[in-house]
């Protein structure tokens, strides 16, 4: 069967199972639709988690960065699974406990105060739509790749169906299709990374495999892949680059602010038992190490592959896939020396690195750009990281259900994380903003009825921001992470580990958090990005680490405000109490 | 003395995440270059525990803790029987 046909096959067969799953879990009530009636098995739960968690960058960029950065790439690795030590044994079974449906609930009750309420919410919703534009931006390139449909098309596909799920079933219906998407989202990351493995060094551990020889050879993969990016004047892969201090700061920086992510808070409200939120988190884990610890495997066979199958061979003769995704734009050649052959290297290939295409062809067929060439190295190809995943069964040169299937797997890691994101956004406005501050007379199916007004808002929010992507999207992850870590982290914490802070506490450490941490992003990728080096930073600390910071900055703030003022009211002790057992 | 179950809680949440630190940004970061002396197959230690290593570490302690703390939760609130009911309340 042609490729586009399984596609559209594998596609469809997978999403007929999501909004099959959606009508039989419908949300009856708010318990239903905000925390799934507390009915999640902690197994389920930890699916769902994962799937969650897993976004399209996770699926479609995490091992073609990790390809590029080499060891350095590492941050993402432990950054993006210990943050789930942090909930598990400081936060999820203790809000578990608490039992009511959102972060600001915690907050807002915890610190007495309407006020901590809104920032939490505040913070929330900017955190959360910064992911989600995301997510829509990987559906629009799956979209147009394997569907040949145009990216817009596809971004309003992906709406519906998510609006379909998130709307009707509310958690409950998130919950279950969530399930279904991570078994979907695994195998199809699995089988290629197996197939390439066994070609590659015989092996079919993945885990394995990218520590052992290559098949038919002594040397090992990784010394191999050392010397090779040597060779083009990059750094070996197995080293680092960036300072220490910096790993440090970025990876500390991710695994708080994952820990502190309300989308990922939310999932452990939706289990029976507080041992169960425990457990469940650690299910969440193993699933999502089974694609963490695979990642970095596929990533050193990427590279590998890429470089032996285009060093130095001809365009014309260069494989279908590279002029594949030159057609979708992910990829560029300049021929700087004008030998007609592919020269890969260390460096940007062109002036403004993105490249800007023009409509003539040059005179190997290949895309011509306006942009001029960097005279300042040899490298002559541009390409967008994002593809190493999806291009591997092709560079590989794997069946075409294999291609057809990731596809399938890369749009449900997209759409699960949208719709858990699309699912925190509704109920922070329909339950905290509405139903807690603006009109708290309104009854259950009112406030039902504002959840799923909430949640279309934002499914067309989003959808905006898959149609008309805004340039900024890689730069503000950093400030999704940051913020999380900077300001909802520190007061959940506190918030149960120590009872004497008081509201005044709280709201100056949040608001602390969220300006340093702001500003000093801000002011590195928006006002004066050609200032962001190592040079200018404070203590050599990227924007991407500064979150880290910013939380040390509000913890130091809460603590000392708090102490000036009164100690928070006797119930406030008791509920802390209670939360601390189980 | 005897420990409350709050304290011996504190205590094994300590424990754990100073094994969380060092297996992360310990042999992952800090000393990652060091280990990267020693080679177990292809992978030099240092970079093995930064990209694979430490991960499975998270998922251990994540399990001990689970563990540890449904022994304590038996200990302190005789059965777990007594638990759900206060639950369902």
């Amino acid at each position: 069967m042609e490729l586009q046909g399984l596609t559209y096959l594998f596609v469809g067969a997978s999403f007929a199972i999501y909004i099959g799953i959606a009508i039989w879990s419908r949300a009856r009530s708010t318990n239903d639709f905000y925390i799934a009636g507390k009915g999640v098995s902690p197994v389920a739960n930890g699916m769902a988690t994962a799937a969650d968690w897993m976004s399209a960058a996770s699926f479609i960029s995490m091992a073609g960065l990790i390809a590029f950065l080499g060891k350095d790439g590492s941050v993402y690795l432990m950054g993006w699974t210990g943050g789930y030590v942090l909930l598990a044994l400081l936060l999820a079974p203790y809000l578990r406990k608490f039992g009511k449906y959102t972060v600001p609930d915690f907050i807002g009750t915890r610190y007495y105060s309407k006020t901590a309420r809104f920032v939490a919410i505040v913070c929330l919703i900017f955190i959360s739509f910064t992911y989600v534009a995301g997510q829509m931006r990987g559906v629009g390139i799956v979209f147009s790749r394997f569907l040949e449909v145009d990216i817009n098309t596809g971004v309003i596909i992906g709406m519906l169906i998510v609006f379909f799920y998130a709307v009707l079933g509310g958690m409950k219906g998130i919950t279950y299709t969530q399930v279904a998407q991570y078994c979907v989202l695994i195998f199809a990351y699995l089988v290629p990374a197996i197939f390439i493995s066994l070609l590659i060094t015989n092996n079919p551990i993945p885990q394995l495999g990218f520590g052992d020889k290559i098949s038919g050879s002594s040397v090992y993969l990784l010394d191999k892949l050392d010397q090779l990016s040597i060779e083009l004047g990059f750094n070996a892969y197995t080293e680092n680059t960036k300072s220490n201090i910096d790993i440090f700061f970025i990876t500390a920086a991710l695994m708080f602010g994952t820990a502190g992510l309300p989308h990922v808070i939310v999932r452990f409200f939706t289990v029976p038992k507080v041992s169960d939120a425990r457990k469940s988190a650690g299910y969440a884990l193993v699933f999502i190490a089974l694609l963490y610890t695979t990642a970095p495997a596929v990533a050193a066979f990427a590279k590998i592959n890429f470089i032996e199958s285009v060093q130095k061979t001809e365009y014309q003769s260069a494989p279908s896939w590279f002029k594949n995704w030159e057609n979708i734009g992910l990829i560029a050649w300049k021929d700087k020396n004008g030998d007609g052959l592919i020269n890969y290297s260390n460096g940007n290939a062109l002036e403004e690195v993105k490249p800007k295409y023009i409509s003539e062809r040059g005179q190997y067929g290949e895309r011509l750009v306006a942009n001029s060439p960097d005279r300042s190295n040899a490298n002559e190809i541009y390409i967008d990281n994002d593809i190493m995943v999806l291009a591997n069964p092709e560079i590989a040169q794997l069946p075409n259900w294999v291609i057809a299937l990731v596809a399938a797997g890369a749009l449900a890691a997209a759409l699960s994380t949208a719709a858990g994101l699309l699912l925190v956004i509704s109920a922070s406005i329909s339950h905290d903003l509405m139903k807690n501050m603006l009109m708290p007379n309104i009854s259950d199916r009112q406030e039902l009825f504002f959840a799923r007004c909430a949640a279309a808002v934002s499914i067309f929010i989003a959808g905006l921001f898959g149609i008309y992507p805004p340039g900024f999207v890689a730069q503000v992850v950093a400030f999704a992470f940051g913020l999380a870590a900077a300001t909802l982290f520190p007061v959940l914490f506190l918030g149960i580990f120590y009872k004497r802070l008081n509201k005044e506490g709280a709201i100056a450490g949040m608001l602390c958090g969220l300006i340093a941490t702001s500003s000093y992003i801000s002011y590195f990728k928006f006002i004066n990005p050609s200032l962001n080096n190592s040079d200018f930073w404070f203590l050599g600390i990227s924007p991407e680490g500064f979150g880290f910071l910013g939380m040390i900055i509000n913890f130091v703030v809460a603590l000392s405000v708090s102490s000036f003022y009164s100690k928070p009211p006797e119930d406030i002790y008791q509920l802390v109490d209670e939360i601390r057992r189980p | 003395m005897k420990l409350s179950y709050w304290q011996s809680n504190l205590i094994i949440l300590i424990s754990l995440l100073v094994v969380w630190f060092i297996v992360s940004f310990g042999f992952g970061i800090i000393w990652s270059d060091k280990l990267d002396n020693f080679k177990i197959g292809g992978f030099k230690l240092g970079f093995w525990f930064s990209q694979q290593g430490s991960i499975y570490f998270f998922v251990l302690i994540i399990f001990i803790y689970v563990y540890l703390l449904n022994k304590l939760d038996k200990k302190f609130f005789s059965s777990s029987s007594e638990i759900d009911n206060k639950e369902k309340e």
